[in-house]
């Protein structure tokens, strides 16, 4: 098949709408398919060959948050030129709720459009005004996917309609076969995520931090992330201080070795989750999760069976549940198994092939697709441009 | 002479309107049109395996008989009768494969793999069918519900949407990766 994916965020940005994407780009590819991928990005930023660039991203506030977008004649005339010379027989954007460059595609193409939505966010003010016009872009959507039981909830609840649960994929293999790395091993608790983010939830985790420690002194915090870690342990009582250690931003391959080796990962995540990739990753790795009970989190865990959930915000709970698997190994190792044995279904070889399931659905008894010329009046009486 | 213009402008602008509306559902209705073919092959593609699987002698002849019976009758049913004859072809099927054991004996048999391969496949893209199919039929009456639409008669003689109501339930026993 021959493929269009739209990465709505700037390519040389991490992020988990990127990074999923670029696997499932890689996947399809190595399926035998043809794949393009539209994304923002900087002119002098490199792009793997599959990968085309839509043009730099302009930082807008947009939401609370500073957005970057494309819009405008310039990039609707790459998204139009980039759908032609692309011939496409099926196109997947993502996240077309939010303006973006999915939205701008959704305008300017017209044929069989596959839309995954991934954050679940309450709908905004713009999107109430703009709904009118937004309507007649996503009614072009002939598949939606939503990447949680959850996500699909808020957009059947926000834009109505129904859509299919396809969840992020992950290589399970990457993740299972890291090495562990013997520093990182003997009564270790992961946290992985941004320290200054506090909907990450690192602040609970300190608040649980000396009960946890007050039963088993010899146990260690392992950080990763991005953030002031001065700040981070100003909380804790100063002989505590060193029984937590920052590693900074770590390489993927780190990551999978940091989860391989801990003997416990905690996410203590306060909000803000449509799916909890991080949790996939670690039950991948086989270390065994200790998870805030968000519902997405609850959802990924298998209702707490592939996973220990307790309840959010709970500094309490969080030290008493660790406490209690800390000192029970036959119910880590039970964990582990579980988990391992779980998420067999989020990796890529299934999730690959439902979204392909998706992709052959839609394409199925339609037509290739195109750039929409029907603009109107004009185009209707036979003045449409070419 | 302005009041004229303005009249003329307002008509241009109430034509261009509706032209962009009627061409919005047009495109509507064939976005239904295509996702019904999609569901009509999916439902084709799911019976015929059942049928398959029933004649092929791997299962007990009492349920081979009813899955033989419920697939009959899902692939030769009429529109009015094709809901109910396909939710009773997703019962026969959830109640033969009822346990996984059964699953084990199809993969056992002569070819059995890629039939195992089929069936999932085909119990995975109905409920996926048919959804794309209910969202498609969705939007299309929300726009048609629209005082000008219904005024301008911009549908045409395009039948109202039905969605595609039925059980489209699959067997646990086939959809429990984890397991196999």
């Amino acid at each position: 098949m021959r493929i269009g994916i739209v990465c709505p965020y700037s390519w040389d940005v991490p992020g988990g709408v990127q990074f999923h994407v670029r696997d499932l780009a890689e996947h399809l590819i190595r399926q035998g398919h043809t794949v393009s991928v539209l994304a923002p990005a900087d002119e002098e930023t490199p792009l793997p060959p599959y990968a085309v660039s839509a043009g730099r991203a302009v930082p807008v506030p947009y939401n609370g948050s500073v957005a970057r977008l494309n819009f405008g004649f310039l990039s609707a005339a790459r998204v139009r030129r980039w759908v032609h010379d692309g011939d496409f027989d099926v196109l997947h954007i993502h996240e077309p709720a939010a303006p973006s460059l999915a939205l701008l595609t959704c305008w300017a193409a017209r044929g069989p459009i596959v839309a995954t939505f991934h954050t679940s966010n309450p709908r905004s003010r713009a999107m109430i005004a703009a709904y009118p016009i937004l309507q007649p872009a996503l009614e072009k959507i002939s598949a939606r996917i939503a990447v949680s039981e959850y996500a699909r909830r808020t957009l059947v609840e926000h834009l109505g309609g129904d859509a299919v649960v396809i969840p992020n994929g992950v290589d399970v293999r990457f993740f299972a076969s890291a090495e562990p790395k013997a520093e990182w091993q003997g009564r270790t608790i992961g946290f992985i995520g941004r320290i200054d983010e506090p909907r990450k939830g690192l602040p609970v985790l300190m608040r649980a931090l000396p009960g946890i420690l007050a039963e088993h002194p010899d146990a260690r915090l392992l950080v990763a992330g991005r953030g002031d870690e001065k700040e981070a342990v100003a909380g804790l009582p100063v002989p505590m201080r060193d029984r937590v250690e920052f590693l900074g931003m770590i390489s993927d391959e780190d990551k999978a070795r940091l989860l391989r080796s801990v003997d416990l990962y905690v996410a203590p995540n306060t909000g803000g989750e449509s799916f909890g990739i991080i949790l996939v990753e670690a039950m991948s790795a086989a270390a065994p999760v200790l998870a805030s009970d968000l519902d997405a989190f609850a959802q990924v865990l298998d209702g707490g069976a592939a996973g220990e959930l307790f309840p959010n915000e709970d500094a309490d709970a969080l030290a008493a549940a660790a406490n209690r698997l800390l000192a029970d190994p036959g119910r880590l190792a039970e964990l582990r198994e579980r988990g391992s044995s779980h998420v067999l279904r989020f990796d890529w070889s299934t999730v690959g092939s439902d979204i392909l399931a998706v992709y052959e659905t839609v394409a199925d008894g339609a037509g290739a697709v195109a750039p929409d010329e029907r603009v109107g009046l004009l185009g209707r009486l036979g003045f449409a441009r070419d | 002479m302005t009041t004229v213009i303005w009249i003329a402008v307002a008509l241009l602008l109430v034509g261009v309107y509706l032209s962009w509306t009627a061409g919005r559902l047009d495109r509507l209705h064939a976005r239904i049109d295509a996702a019904r073919a999609a569901l009509d092959a999916q439902l084709l593609r799911r019976a015929s395996i059942a049928q398959e699987l029933a004649t092929a002698g791997v299962f007990d002849p009492a349920a081979s008989m009813v899955l033989y019976q419920a697939a009959h009758a899902a692939r030769l049913a009429e529109d009015e009768q094709r809901e109910v004859a396909e939710s009773e072809l997703s019962q026969a099927l959830r109640a033969v494969l009822a346990e996984s054991a059964q699953v084990l004996a199809i993969r056992e048999a002569p070819g059995g793999p890629p039939m195992v391969e089929e069936l999932v496949a085909g119990v995975r893209r109905v409920p996926m069918a048919r959804r794309f199919h209910n969202d498609a039929v969705r939007a299309a009456r929300a726009v048609r519900r629209h005082r000008t639409v219904r005024w301008f008669r911009l549908a045409g003689h395009a039948p109202f949407p039905m969605a595609f109501e039925m059980d489209d339930e699959p067997p646990t026993s086939l959809t429990n990766r984890s397991a196999g």
